[in-house]
């Protein structure tokens, strides 16, 4: 792990703990979570890793850190550990604690993901996959990347060309502004 | 038997084969779908993952559709049913994220979820003794001769407590729905492990090895085919393949239903697929 500077403080764990539902401070670093994640290869610090620096109370660390945009939530480590701590339930804390903060993911792609996603599914209410995929390109200028297995999508009608939006839709966008006030 | 339908995102897109097939099967076996009238994205991995208020209330608005349709909700969708199985709990356990989402939403809606229907996922109402006794007598093209082997992934599994109706390390159910169609079901150790689909786009590089990982183990397990329940595994595993010696089909459980229904259409349904699964399936017609 790098070298992280540590300012103790018991203040952070009970914020997450009690934020997540999750027992962080049972945690005595067995590592099952982090043997049977399938990101570990890519994490930085591995997931106990990110246990021990909550604990410690290294908030700057945990939310910098890759590790809490690269957990899928698959929930193998809630499934796995013998005190029952679900990290992605922690992770989902911590991105959302990292964005209230202004904390910039070192990898911007999955956020830019994320929020190409919402974006679609704020103003129509459904997941619009092509819209999706065009506002992710732009925000990461990623606009070569899977570009023939996109023309294979659109051959074979994979790939809807018109969204499609619901009748209540402002509901739905009464929901995201809701979702907004909270996380100020 | 009338229930209510949420097709979910996916299944109006990228896995309109799963919607199909789900719905040919269902017809055949005399159970009647409503799609839910007007149902939103349940928010998937993105809103959970950005904000807590969105990943409660978006799955909660479907569920207040659904209750007022007065019956029990299918989702074919592995991550739909995840995330709406997931904010059913959470109201039935009034949490305090849950019953905040569920006070807006009678604000926003005019009706709050009591949590009086369940959500259902099709492979539990496939493989009850009599429902698979049903199925048997449907086989007219008996899938015998093709090795497969099943992947329920993450999102039918965890949290056990929420979502698994089987067993949530070793599951089973869609094995014998499998063998119940005469095909030959083969073992391996990777039932539940994760694809990454949620970072199929933003860390392909990450995603092709999990694939590869899987898509190996099957074919060391002898499967021609890894068969899922979930529109992203399906197409995860079916576009992530490029790592891997061998490119294997990804069929939907459902496909394969159909198939042995002798569903005339399921050549438009495997027509979707990137990886083309009709070899596989030929040579098991000719008993190679």
């Amino acid at each position: 792990m790098a070298d992280v500077n540590l300012v103790p403080s018991s203040g952070f764990v009970e914020e997450i703990q009690t934020r997540s539902g999750q027992p962080i401070n049972t945690c005595y670093q067995c590592k099952k979570c982090a043997g049977g994640c399938p990101m570990s290869f890519v994490m930085e610090p591995y997931n106990s890793g990110l246990l021990k620096l909550i604990q410690l109370g290294a908030k700057d660390a945990v939310l910098k850190s890759n590790t809490i945009w690269l957990c899928v939530a698959c929930k193998t480590c809630g499934a796995r550990c013998p005190n029952g701590i679900d990290i992605s339930k922690i992770a989902d804390v911590l991105r959302e604690m990292a964005l209230a903060e202004g904390v910039a993911p070192q990898d911007k792609r999955i956020l830019a993901f994320h929020q190409a996603f919402l974006t679609t599914v704020q103003h129509l209410g459904r997941a619009y996959e092509a819209g999706t995929i065009g506002l992710y390109k732009l925000k990461t200028a990623t606009f070569t990347q899977d570009l023939m297995l996109g023309a294979k999508f659109m051959a074979k009608g994979k790939l809807k060309i018109m969204p499609e939006r619901i009748k209540r839709v402002g509901e739905i966008k009464q929901i995201f502004r809701k979702a907004k006030e909270g996380s100020k | 038997m009338k229930l209510s339908y949420y097709a979910g995102c996916s299944l109006h897109s990228t896995a309109s084969e799963y919607n199909a097939s789900v719905g040919y099967v269902f017809d055949k076996l005399g159970v009647e779908l409503m799609e839910l009238e007007d149902w939103n994205c349940c928010g998937a991995s993105p809103a959970h993952s950005t904000n807590h208020y969105l990943g409660m209330a978006l799955p909660l608005r479907n569920l207040v559709l659904a209750e007022k349709a007065k019956s029990d909700l299918i989702v074919p969708c592995a991550a739909c049913y995840n995330l709406l199985k997931v904010a059913d709990h959470a109201v039935r356990q009034h949490t305090g994220a849950a019953d905040a989402a569920n006070a807006d939403l009678e604000a926003i809606t005019g009706a709050k979820y009591e949590a009086s229907i369940e959500v259902r996922h099709p492979l539990e109402i496939l493989t009850t003794k009599e429902m698979l006794q049903t199925v048997k007598a449907k086989v007219v093209h008996p899938l015998s001769g093709l090795k497969l082997v099943t992947y329920y992934g993450c999102l039918l599994s965890r949290p056990r407590e929420v979502v698994a109706f089987d067993d949530p390390e070793h599951p089973q159910i869609m094995d014998k729905l499998l063998s119940t169609l005469g095909a030959e079901v083969r073992r391996w150790s990777y039932k539940t492990d994760c694809c990454g689909g949620a970072l199929a786009m933003s860390r392909t590089d990450a995603v092709e090895i999990l694939v590869a990982k899987l898509v190996t183990e099957a074919e060391r397990a002898g499967a021609d085919a890894i068969v899922t329940a979930c529109p992203l595994c399906q197409v995860n595993l079916d576009t992530r393949q490029t790592k891997v010696a061998q490119t294997m089909p990804i069929f939907y459980f459902s496909e394969l239903m159909g198939i042995a229904f002798g569903a005339p259409d399921a050549s438009t349904w495997l027509n979707k697929h990137i990886i083309d699964p009709v070899p596989v399936l030929t040579a098991q017609a000719k008993g190679v």
